[in-house]
């Protein structure tokens, strides 16, 4: 476990030195903005949608005291999607899609000695592969605004639709005692969520070992680290931040 | 050329190369052969600087590889070409974006000296027709001669090449062993191809390393293996049938 994590962080300081080209570096970085951000943002803005329609509702059908005001349900919807569920949840949707996409074009990549070719070409094959995901993967709070947004939108469309609370009672709701704090917490987060993302599923894939049976296997143990490393962080920050 | 002077090299206290002592020279194709777990995978990998041998020193033209700066590592690494045993061809790029990666990444010559210099090898190497396609849409000897134009591209001083006949049918072997040694000749390359193959020993095995667990069992020619009543290299060279009798008519003659 120690000398994996050890591997880990000598990984993380190859990414930066050697740099590759600028102008090789700069069609890498979009063609993985391509790949990593705008290929997950169809499956985020799907899932934001219909999970803050689940949210919305199941908050509506569990207030049956008339004491609590009709606008909570605005008011719990906004609170899950930006606390939670838009930077935590996503990043562990993310994991899967994103992680595991990285880990298996990485972990083909050596298993073909596609990643020795690099090193005999003299190239710093991780810096190669490892930083323009990195740099891509930075722009996840762009895709996390798109999910807090849908996921609202999601949630006040259900409210509406299922005539659990008024329009205007939702959007009240979600203005209700409005803490920026909140959103500067989620964005921090998912920036840490971003490095995890990128890095953790490259490791899995960069120093596979193995045939094709093996990039499978990598994939998935890279998801589960990914998942743990996530929940993890996303408790300590949370203490760092509230507590 | 490269010499080797008494390389040792283990893992996890076990000994895999024992003192290899050889002379890889210029314009010529030099076959390092041998059973599997021989350690020729081994002795190439340190041939490339991917593993440090434990005792022992490399010269690649004189130079010591040890005394090395590692700037002078880095110039080293853009003089030595690699055809990999499975190509290891960048999936996502093209047969011409393959061949330009080197240059693009390592040089700082214009886009059109590139795309000049690039084209000139694919021809060379007969793939003009295909040079738009995906490494998935040609064939595994067009692979290979893709990886061979790649690994020529920067006109590279040595040539390395793990066992660039396997997966292909003897006629492909035979374009690839003769492409790999005409291009040797003509770029006045020190090669070093790692080979199973018996067609490849017979055809362009110029000078012959053969190693048996870990040891220079023998050193020679494709002229001479015929003659030699060394019993490692008849056992393994003749092993078939066909190459027996072929050995008994030469010698015969």
């Amino acid at each position: 476990m120690l000398k994996h994590v050890g591997a880990y962080f000598l990984m993380i300081r190859l990414v930066f030195i050697k740099p590759t080209k600028r102008s090789i570096m700069y069609g890498l970085v979009l063609k993985e903005i391509q790949d990593l951000i705008l290929g997950s943002l169809g499956i985020v803005c799907f899932l934001s949608f219909f999970v803050g329609g689940v949210v919305s509702i199941q908050t509506a059908l569990n207030i049956d005291s008339t004491f609590i005001p009709e606008n909570l349900v605005g008011f719990a919807t906004r609170q899950s999607i930006i606390l939670e569920f838009a930077p935590t949840f996503m990043a562990i949707i993310l994991a899967g899609k994103v992680g595991s996409y990285i880990t298996s074009s990485i972990g083909t990549m050596r298993v073909t000695e596609q990643i020795d070719a690099l090193e005999v070409m003299g190239i710093n094959s991780v810096n190669f592969l490892v930083f323009p995901k990195l740099m891509a993967m930075t722009l996840l709070p762009i895709v996390i605004i798109f999910s807090m947004f849908l996921g609202i939108f999601g949630g006040w469309a259900a409210t509406i639709y299922g005539g659990f609370s008024s329009s205007a009672s939702f959007i009240e709701g979600i203005q209700l005692e409005f803490n920026s704090f909140h959103v500067v917490y989620a964005f921090v987060k998912t920036f840490l969520f971003a490095i995890i993302l990128a890095t953790i599923p490259s490791y899995h894939g960069y120093y596979m070992k193995g045939g094709a049976l093996d990039v499978g296997r990598a994939s998935t143990v890279s998801f589960v680290w990914c998942s743990v490393v996530i929940i993890v962080v996303n408790y300590f920050i949370t203490q760092l931040f509230f507590s | 050329m490269i010499q080797l002077k008494d390389i040792h090299k283990e893992f996890d206290n076990t000994p895999i190369l024992k003192g290899i002592t050889t002379e890889f020279k210029r314009g010529k194709t030099n076959l390092v052969i041998g059973q599997s777990g021989s350690g020729k995978t081994v002795l190439l990998k340190i041939l490339l600087g991917l593993f440090t041998p434990n005792q022992g020193e490399i010269y690649f033209d004189g130079i010591p590889f040890s005394s090395m700066t590692e700037d002078e590592h880095r110039i080293l690494r853009r003089e030595i070409g690699m055809v990999f045993q499975g190509s290891a061809l960048f999936d996502s790029m093209s047969v011409v974006e393959n061949v330009l990666f080197p240059m693009r990444m390592l040089t700082k010559l214009s886009e059109a000296e590139m795309i000049e210099q690039a084209e000139t090898v694919i021809e060379r190497v007969n793939l003009i027709d295909a040079k738009h396609k995906l490494p998935n849409e040609i064939s595994g000897g067009m692979q290979k001669r893709v990886a061979i134009a790649r690994a020529v591209v920067m006109r590279p001083k040595y040539l390395f090449c793990d066992e660039p006949n396997s997966g292909l049918d003897p006629k492909t072997a035979i374009v690839i062993d003769n492409l790999i040694q005409e291009l040797t000749k003509e770029y006045n390359i020190t090669t070093v191809i790692n080979s199973h193959d018996m067609n490849s020993v017979m055809e362009i095995g110029e000078t012959i390393l053969f190693l048996k667990d870990g040891n220079k069992e023998w050193e020679g020619s494709n002229q001479n293996i015929f003659k030699t009543d060394n019993e490692a290299v008849t056992d393994f060279v003749y092993s078939s049938n066909l190459f027996k009798k072929i050995r008994k008519l030469y010698l015969e003659d």
